[in-house]
């Protein structure tokens, strides 16, 4: 059974106040031990995921060492974040000198190909024009446009959404500021949302396995877990070439991953009008999109390989239907175990989905609220009474306080290794998570027996 | 050094090579990459560890959230403080303000958890739209009979630093509200220890043997009675000075209390802290009480840190924290254990404090202020540290270079502080130093 609070209005992503106080029967006005970030944060990663990209926070000094400091955590990797540190001063009078300062620096030490520029709550409110700010500084180098780095704008206000708004609005963002249309060619694009690197390791795999020619964006897989380079990269190998996102136009097709994308309802303008970077490509250059929830579980990793099947006119490779194989396997060998278990779910709203979608699949009833912090979800889990939560590592005190296993899935991951190893999705990933929901309820088995079987 | 940025040459300087003083105190340069955090930042941290308060934060989510449960500082009794409440401000909160939803988030906070302060404090965004947040505090502080305090921490107002102060102003406004009925005369206010993994309760213990009354501890295991009441005690001992001298100050102006700054890391630092403290109320058996204790500690140390020595002899040190009062007892504590300090960096350090530092260090050490990730790996490769001292955003910087690496910051969960603090941290860093998997990062 899937909580249905969730699947009202879709394009809902944060319930204004007073809807959440009617489903949450408690009512607080405050939100406490939030289960959002800020948006921001989103941009970032979505900015990790360009090659010779260096992430600009245009507003205090304490929002970009934040968003660094959490990233860095989950990540184990260096994530560097300028910002453009605005003053008293600067509040007042407007960010430009601050915003040309920034740049000239970040040039002079990084000499980066793209900078990605988020806003803040802060340059919003006082009206920052960044695009303009850009035009300037452009116009300022005439004739030497060609040594200047790409320049990629989002909109991120902290005050709208949540860091899937930011991470949504700047895949949108980048893609409308640097893709162009020539003609149409016989590669694809895959925007997968925010998976592991792990994740996207994978799919560029299973991409090349169905011999696909794509282009994969964003993809932070090595940015945001690179091997051991002795030198310290100023910025990281990796990510998906600026090249490659402006040959975006020329896709037969876009496979985008969610069925939420957080289109930014609590903005007072373009309600309504926000559309996923899938839908733009549609719309505007007429390219096919699959749009499909994250492929989470057998059924909606199966709906993925029918459109690669489609796509590429071959059939799904040995190794992956194997893969599918032995998940089937072990959802029989361990199907007792899981049955009719209760899982309390949080996170970004297309993970929660998706994720119950597949637990659905397995037989684990499920629980989860849109809008909810963690609180309410500790107020809640008193009548839903959980086997286990699954999500990231911020609920671990409901997991703590009422003695059940927590499966670390999801950003961010602070108090376990390893997290952008995990894989969450197509049948690899589903493989791996249905080993941890199940070892975690057997191992809780084994805790709490009096016996102490050494077999289970 | 063409790694640093033109306008930053001048908060770099070299020990023994040259006579400039240190560029410090200054803002952040747009565009570096700058370890340092905001306003709110620096009082938010400093406030946190106020165990029986509320905490609200009035603006966008962001603030809360990277700001719950950060510090390891632990409680002896409620934990209030790990908990994160928020407006969460919304677009249309922006454009109408926020006034009645911050009334009505601190009215429902406080009758759940019925605290015995709250402190809100304002975040960048309040400081634009211009809610009046003092008189709402000023409201509800009538009709809920507690002490609601707006810390107005704007976090382009400054830098940490900057927060730091108006983390002590706010403290300030409960210090003198109260006086328990009996306050002994020897008695401290320990400032500046945040009760990180425990070390507070360490710090309790010695000056417990001592004889040593310790009134209020501000903030690290903190209490609001007893900050109240901190106008009684006889002596502010101050650690992290950085963060808490204003306070110490404002203590000293208004209720005469003099005040020392003391440093609990390292074996002479620690030492001198006890004896400071018997020296100061002038008790010879108080004094002989600390020369007991230390001797008692000393004998039981020097032979595991000459081990420790014997072995780490030899090896190099770069160190980064945010205070550079800690940076000097972290050079001190490193040469106790056969280490030398080769950089030595603080975000947020006085003149004063690395004129000290270019005293202590050896010829050749490279002194930095406010330093970011390019000039800090730079600096590492330069002089061939081995280990990397720092906090959470230092440390993938050291390991993808090769570093080994010992966290001395907020988020540390065990104690360094005091005589079992030194053997920790000797422990730390030699399993970094010594572990066999730099044969791979050596020869990669």
């Amino acid at each position: 059974m899937v909580n249905t609070e969730i699947l009202g209005n879709r394009t809902n992503s944060s319930v204004p106040l007073g809807v959440r106080n009617s489903l949450g029967g408690r009512g607080y006005t405050s939100t406490r031990n939030s289960c959002k970030l800020c948006a921001p944060l989103g941009a970032s990663l979505v900015f990790k995921g360009i090659e010779g990209c260096v992430p600009l926070i245009h507003g205090s000094q304490g929002c970009a060492t934040y968003i660094r400091r959490y990233m860095i955590s989950h990540y184990k990797e260096p994530v560097d974040i300028a910002s453009s540190n605005f003053s008293e001063e600067t509040t007042v009078f407007g960010g430009s000198r601050n915003f040309i300062t920034g740049i000239d620096n970040i040039i002079k030490q990084y000499k980066p190909q793209v900078i990605g520029i988020a806003s803040t709550c802060l340059s919003e409110t006082i009206g920052e024009d960044i695009p303009g700010h850009i035009r300037n500084y452009c116009e300022t180098y005439k004739g030497l446009e060609k040594n200047l780095p790409t320049f990629i704008h989002a909109s991120t206000p902290s005050y709208c959404g949540s860091h899937a708004e930011g991470y949504y609005n700047t895949v949108l963002a980048t893609i409308k500021t640097v893709t162009e249309y020539e003609k149409t060619d016989n590669s694809i694009t895959i925007i997968p949302g925010m998976v592991t690197p792990a994740d996207i390791r994978y799919l560029k795999e299973l991409l090349d396995d169905f011999g696909l020619k794509y282009t994969l964006f964003p993809d932070y897989s090595e940015t945001l877990d690179n091997e051991y380079t002795s030198e310290y990269q100023l910025i990281p190998t990796g990510g998906t070439p600026i090249w490659k996102i402006k040959r975006i136009g020329n896709s037969k097709a876009v496979i985008e991953f969610g069925n939420v994308f957080n289109k930014g309802v609590s903005r007072t303008k373009d309600v309504g009008t926000i559309q996923s970077a899938g839908e733009w490509l549609e719309s505007s250059l007429y390219i096919k999109n699959y749009q499909m929830p994250q492929p989470i579980g057998i059924e909606a990793s199966d709906r993925l390989m029918d459109v690669l099947k489609e796509l590429s006119g071959k059939e799904i490779p040995e190794k992956h239907r194997k893969e599918r194989g032995r998940l089937v396997d072990a959802y029989v060998d361990a199907h007792k175990y899981v049955f009719g278990k209760k899982a309390l779910l949080y996170g970004e709203e297309d993970f929660v989905t998706a994720l119950a979608d597949w637990l659905r699949e397995i037989g684990i009833e499920t629980y989860f609220k849109k809008g909810a912090d963690f609180e309410t979800l500790r107020e809640e889990a008193e009548n839903f009474k959980p086997d286990l939560l699954i999500g990231n590592s911020k609920g671990y005190y409901i997991a703590r306080e009422r003695k059940i296993p927590l499966v670390r899935l999801g950003f961010p991951i602070h108090d376990r290794f390893g997290a952008s190893r995990i894989h969450q999705i197509g049948y690899r990933g589903t493989q791996e998570l249905f080993d941890l929901v199940v070892n975690a309820l057997i191992e809780y088995k084994q805790e709490n027996s009096p016996i102490g079987y050494k077999y289970l | 050094m063409a790694h640093i940025l033109d306008e930053r040459q001048k908060q770099v300087s070299v020990a023994g090579l040259n006579e400039r003083t240190i560029d410090c105190n200054k803002a952040s340069l747009a565009g570096s990459v700058s370890q340092r955090a905001c306003v709110f930042c620096g009082s938010r941290v400093v406030l946190y560890p106020i165990v029986d308060a509320l905490h609200l934060i009035h603006g966008p989510i962001g603030c809360a959230a990277y700001t719950w449960d950060i510090r390891g500082s632990l409680s002896s009794g409620p934990e209030l403080h790990r908990l994160s409440f928020c407006t969460d401000l919304q677009e249309r909160d922006v454009i109408f303000g926020g006034e009645n939803k911050l009334y009505a988030s601190i009215i429902e906070l406080i009758d759940k958890h019925q605290p015995k302060a709250a402190f809100i404090y304002t975040t960048c965004i309040v400081g634009v739209i211009g809610d009046d947040v003092e008189s709402i505090c000023r409201r509800v502080e009538k009709e809920k009979s507690i002490p609601v305090i707006p810390v107005q921490a704007p976090g382009f107002q400054g830098s940490k630093k900057d927060g730091y102060k108006v983390a002590c102003e706010s403290i300030f406004k409960l210090v003198g509200t109260k006086s328990k009925p009996y306050t002994p005369a020897k008695s401290i206010n320990i400032l500046g220890d945040f009760n990180l993994a425990g070390e507070l309760w360490i710090l309790l213990e010695y000056y417990k043997r001592m004889g040593v009354h310790v009134n209020a501890t501000i903030t690290g295991d903190g209490r609001v009675d007893d900050i109240c009441n901190a106008h009684n005690a006889a002596l502010n001992v101050v650690q992290c000075s950085g963060s808490m001298n204003y306070l110490a100050k404002m203590m000293k102006d208004e209720y005469n209390i003099p005040s020392m700054r003391v440093s609990y890391f390292g074996i002479e630092d620690m030492s001198d802290a006890l004896y400071d403290v018997a020296r100061f109320f002038n008790d010879e058996d108080m004094m002989e009480k600390a020369r007991q204790l230390v001797k008692e500690e000393f004998v039981r140390l020097m032979p595991q840190l000459a081990w420790y020595k014997e072995r780490l002899t030899g090896k190099k040190a770069a160190i980064y924290v945010g205070g550079a009062f800690k940076a000097i007892s972290l050079v001190k504590a490193l040469r106790l254990i056969g280490v030398q300090s080769v950089i030595v960096g603080s975000q947020t350090g006085t003149t004063e404090d690395y004129e000290l530092i270019k005293q202590l260090c050896d010829e050749g050490t490279i002194i930095v202020d406010d330093s970011n990730p390019v000039e800090l790996s730079h600096f590492v490769k330069e002089k061939k540290a081995d280990i990397f001292i720092g906090g959470v955003k230092e440390r993938p910087i050291a390991h993808k270079i090769g570093l080994g690496f010992c966290d001395h910051n907020h988020e540390r969960k065990e104690p360094l502080a005091g005589y079992e603090g030194m053997i920790n941290f000797a422990k730390e860093i030699y399993a970094t130093a010594m572990s066999p998997v730099w044969k791979f990062t050596k020869n990669p």
